[in-house]
């Protein structure tokens, strides 16, 4: 043993308490659930686009499209894009948030506040998927 | 009458006995105007004086006083008994720390963190004191105030999910510092800071949970500054890849 294993300090810290981290650590604030759940959104995330993947692979044989598309009715398929469709909703909520956080605008010696560039974010969010809802609306 | 008595369920940790943790149950007179360290103050004084655990200023001020009441890493001298009474308050060290004894955790690692970040200045150059002081705009000023504010109450590492299963993550308030001292146009730093930094332990190792700015006391919004950091470390290595030739 070392001269230095034995000198007080290293005495009192081999006797420290570490306190393990638990599996569910993340259900014990609100925020880490939050956070969890943001985490989770790539899961259907991933899972749509290998959705769309497989719709472009049957854009060019009309009967395989038209079958893939009739399976589309299935409840199973409205519920996957359900989930999707809020996965990444809220994934998008908690990017417009950070957004605030991480981008820094000044106007003179003031920063503009995180809300305002978050509302930004949320302004252009309405404005692209007018632009889409019509532009799939005129095709 | 339990509105005239508080409970306290207070962490306890002898070393010297061995033994496991435990919670020990105390109950103190109830007011109104009466924090948690008031608290324990009182248990310290009239209940059982071999209770230890830190404190300094009583005014949120010196950072001492941390700890994890009912799951919230708060500063004991500002979380106010009325917040939960008459249910009983749970007091715990900080979590993610080693524990030397009952409330009191070790803050070594924390210190050598701040070391390792380089969070004072280094100045750009260096000055006598007939060349009088480093003169800054109020705008330099404003572009780093707010991770000036930080009093390394811990609370941001406490709160951190990170930490608790990565210690060697630098953390939210070192990397808040080290930013604040890069922002600061008086400092000449960046460099140094570099390995602490941009490492797989600094700024990479958040996954921006972001319950270090909403436990900070003083609102340093460590997140923000971390974010920040990846944000300023990416467009330096876009630029240097994009411009070579060019100067950071």
């Amino acid at each position: 043993m070392t001269a230095s294993a034995t000198s007080p300090a290293a005495d009192a810290r081999s006797r420290e308490l570490i306190r393990p981290v638990p599996a569910t650590w993340w259900l014990k604030r609100g925020v880490y659930v939050r956070f969890m759940l943001r985490e989770w959104t790539c899961v259907p995330v991933a899972a749509y686009a290998y959705f769309l993947l497989e719709l472009m692979s049957k854009a060019k044989d009309r009967p395989a499209l038209d079958a893939f598309c009739a399976a589309l009715k299935h409840p199973g398929w409205i519920a996957l894009h359900v989930l999707c469709l809020v996965a990444v909703c809220y994934h998008a909520a908690t990017f417009f948030t950070a957004a605030g956080k991480v981008l820094v605008v000044r106007r003179g010696e003031d920063r503009v506040p995180p809300a305002a560039i978050a509302g930004a974010h949320y302004a252009a969010w309405l404005v692209a998927s007018v632009v889409i809802a019509v532009l799939v609306w005129i095709a | 009458m339990a509105g005239d008595e508080a409970t306290l369920e207070v962490f306890r940790y002898r070393p010297d006995d061995g033994g496991a943790p435990v919670f020990d149950t105390y109950r103190v007179p109830y007011r109104a105007d009466w924090v948690v360290l008031d608290a324990l103050n009182y248990v310290k004084d009239h209940l059982d004086g071999t209770l230890s655990y830190r404190w300094s200023c009583r005014m949120g001020v010196c950072g001492s006083c941390g700890m994890m009441v009912n799951g919230e890493p708060r500063l004991t001298c500002a979380a106010f008994l009325k917040e939960w009474h008459p249910k009983p308050i749970r007091v715990e060290p900080l979590a993610g720390f080693p524990v030397v004894r009952d409330l009191v955790i070790n803050m070594e690692g924390f210190l050598h963190k701040m070391k390792k970040a380089k969070t004072w200045l280094l100045p750009k150059e260096p000055r006598t004191i007939e060349q009088g002081e480093y003169r800054q705009t109020p705008a330099e000023l404003a572009t780093y105030k707010q991770f000036s504010m930080c009093i390394n109450c811990m609370l941001c590492y406490a709160a951190c999910p990170v930490f608790a299963l990565e210690p060697e993550f630098l953390g939210p308030a070192a990397i808040a510092l080290a930013q604040r001292y890069n922002m600061d146009s008086r400092d000449q730093g960046e460099q140094a800071r570099a390995d602490a930094l941009w490492s797989h332990e600094g700024i990479w190792e958040c996954t921006f949970v972001g319950d270090c700015s909403h436990v900070c006391p003083k609102h340093v919004d460590p997140a923000s500054a971390i974010q920040q950091a990846k944000m300023s470390h990416t467009t330096d290595l876009m630029k240097s890849f994009l411009m070579p030739w060019g100067k950071r």
